[in-house]
């Protein structure tokens, strides 16, 4: 009897042992399975964008000329002494912040206002929706390249609108006053249908009710919007603002392909700086530095946001 | 009565905001159409918008100009196997992130939604040494091979398939089914909406890449579109209906994959707004 019970239990503690190693089997080869799954995108994350960030932080502290890396020159924080000294780093700080200053508010609004006009029910709903967002899909040098000749100062399309408004010829892009404003122009043009689309999901996620119960209460249309509306958007209002902010710090075909950061630097921007010194003046360790501040800068703005968000 | 007037306000305000930002897109098609000659004198009237006389000669010449179709197929070609590869290493990552369970799961998450702030700006010239250093300058790889593993497409895969039904994937399990059967027979079906959204955005956003072919491509061999217009632009002399030609030319693939993808792209921007 005793034998026979021992060796059920003998039994029973082996079936066990077996369930319980083949679970860990099972977990094992689950493991492998997964790390298999994520090692291509891992690798090549490491190799091109985690590697190449370390070393933008490393060659800040070097003198290098990206062709000769047998010259590479470990000189502390020189570039950075030198940097803080340099009138062309304020000067492209100061542009690239005048530029997400103004653009991010002016075509934020903008957007919100293309939203609420197709937010409603209208025939040619999608027509107007479309033309917002026509120039969302066309390519930045596309756009750029079109604007230099709408912006001519002899030959081109809004002078001669201009001219039969009686308004006297702009130089526009050949202008130090007026070429970063013909840029922020043209760049809320382009990208305003962006944000009108975040910003129509958003606005079709309000609950109705909101409104019908207002409209029963007599509050008009300006009232709805102040009172339901803009509060409701909230989060996606703060949302849109982050990601503006984030693509206007980043600012580089417009200038490039436009002023080349003229007329008298005034459309250099960090990330025109960055490709100047780095590939232009081969200054490889100096355009590092620029671009860990340039990075410091997008995390910075993305954190307060991030906090603005929570509050 | 006063929800008419609003009504007609909202048409009115409708129709001149639209046409306002169609002008410049119109000014450019119909331009290319029109002698050059021509599209300086319509400058000042309405004219100015309307294909007065229709030629398709500024095409003809620009196109023997500059090898316009060669940009388009570099274009076409390396844009789409960054999509393409995309989708199957991006997707793959995703999924493992969502649904099963390893080793560094949780660091290898943090990581990919740390570095999704990396600008690629600040990180370009590092790149180009590391592209360099393998020999990849004016190869299609040094076009391709970064851009595949992406760290936002990543996270998309990873939030779609968060959603799919642990059951669904337990019983395929139990049916004997491995891992990447169980992916591929049952994962990938479900996902079609996912798998097209994240093609979209990459392939558009892609499409207008600039700073970095530039600099990896030193030939005319590997060049893409977006340079070859530039090119052409600063290329004497200069003839403004062959430009607005090349401009209307490089912008019709894109729109042509919009209008066939157009509620995916949309999906896409409005999902990643939502979200937050």
């Amino acid at each position: 009897m005793q034998s026979v019970s021992s060796q059920q239990v003998q039994a029973q503690t082996g079936s066990k042992k077996s369930k319980l190693s083949s679970i860990g089997l099972q977990k094992r080869r689950e493991s492998v399975t997964g790390i298999s799954f994520v090692l291509p995108a891992v690798i090549l994350l490491i190799i091109f964008l985690l590697l190449p960030f370390m070393l933008a932080v490393a060659f800040g502290f070097t003198k290098f000329n990206l062709l000769r890396p047998d010259q590479i020159k470990f000189i502390g924080f020189d570039n950075y002494v030198l940097l803080f000294q340099d009138k062309l780093f304020y000067k492209s700080l100061y542009n690239t912040l005048y530029f997400t200053i103004i653009v991010v508010p002016v075509q934020s609004a903008v957007a919100l206002m293309l939203a609420l006009l197709v937010n409603n029910r209208l025939k040619m709903r999608n027509v107007f929706r479309i033309a917002y967002f026509s120039p969302v899909i066309t390519s930045m040098t596309v756009i750029a390249i079109l604007w230099i000749s709408l912006y001519n100062p002899n030959e081109g399309l809004i002078n001669s609108a201009l001219h039969a408004l009686g308004i006297p010829k702009q130089p526009f892009l050949r202008s130090a006053d007026q070429a970063m404003n013909s840029i922020i122009f043209m760049s809320v043009w382009q990208a305003a249908g962006y944000q009108m689309m975040i910003f129509l999901a958003g606005l079709q996620s309000i609950p109705k009710d909101l409104y019908e119960a207002s409209a029963m209460d007599g509050a008009n249309r300006l009232q709805q919007l102040k009172y339901i509306t803009i509060p409701s958007l909230y989060n996606v209002i703060v949302f849109v603002l982050t990601i503006t902010t984030i693509q206007a710090v980043k600012l580089f075909t417009q200038p490039y392909v436009m002023t080349n950061g003229g007329p008298e630097n005034s459309t250099r921007t960090l990330a025109l700086l960055i490709y100047q010194q780095g590939f232009q003046f081969r200054n490889a360790g100096y355009a590092s530095a620029v671009s860990v501040i340039f990075f410091l800068l997008v995390v910075i703005i993305s954190f307060s946001m991030k906090k603005f968000l929570k509050d | 009565m006063a929800d008419r007037k609003i009504t007609i306000f909202i048409y009115a305000s409708n129709i001149i905001v639209s046409v306002l930002f169609i002008i410049p897109l119109l000014w450019m098609i119909v331009s290319s159409l029109k002698p050059e000659n021509q599209i300086f004198t319509d400058l000042d009237s309405i004219k100015s918008l309307l294909p007065t006389t229709i030629t398709l000669d500024n095409y003809i010449k620009a196109f023997h100009r500059i090898p316009m179709m060669k940009y388009l197929f570099n274009s076409l070609f390396y844009v789409s196997i960054i999509g393409i590869s995309g989708l199957g290493v991006n997707s793959l990552c995703g999924y493992a992130l969502a649904k099963l369970s390893f080793k560094g799961k949780s660091v290898i998450l943090t990581a990919i939604i740390a570095l999704m702030i990396v600008p690629f700006e600040s990180i370009v010239m590092p790149l180009y040494f590391v592209v360099n250093s393998l020999s990849w300058v004016n190869t299609w790889l040094a076009l391709i091979v970064p851009f595949i593993a992406n760290c936002f497409s990543i996270f998309m895969f990873r939030q779609f398939f968060m959603d799919i039904p642990n059951e669904l994937l337990e019983s395929a399990a139990i049916d004997g089914s491995s891992p990447m059967k169980t992916f591929i027979k049952i994962v990938v079906p479900l996902s079609g909406p996912v798998f097209t959204t994240v093609f979209i955005l990459d392939f558009i956003s892609h499409w207008g890449d600039f700073m970095w072919p530039i600099l990896v491509t030193t030939g005319e061999s590997l060049r893409n579109i977006q340079l070859g217009i530039q090119t052409f632009f600063t290329l004497p002399p200069i003839f403004y209906g062959q430009i607005m030609a090349t401009l209307t030319f490089t912008t019709l693939p894109i729109v042509l994959i919009f209008l066939l993808l157009q509620k995916y792209y949309v999906q896409g921007i409005t999902s990643t707004g939502i979200k937050g």
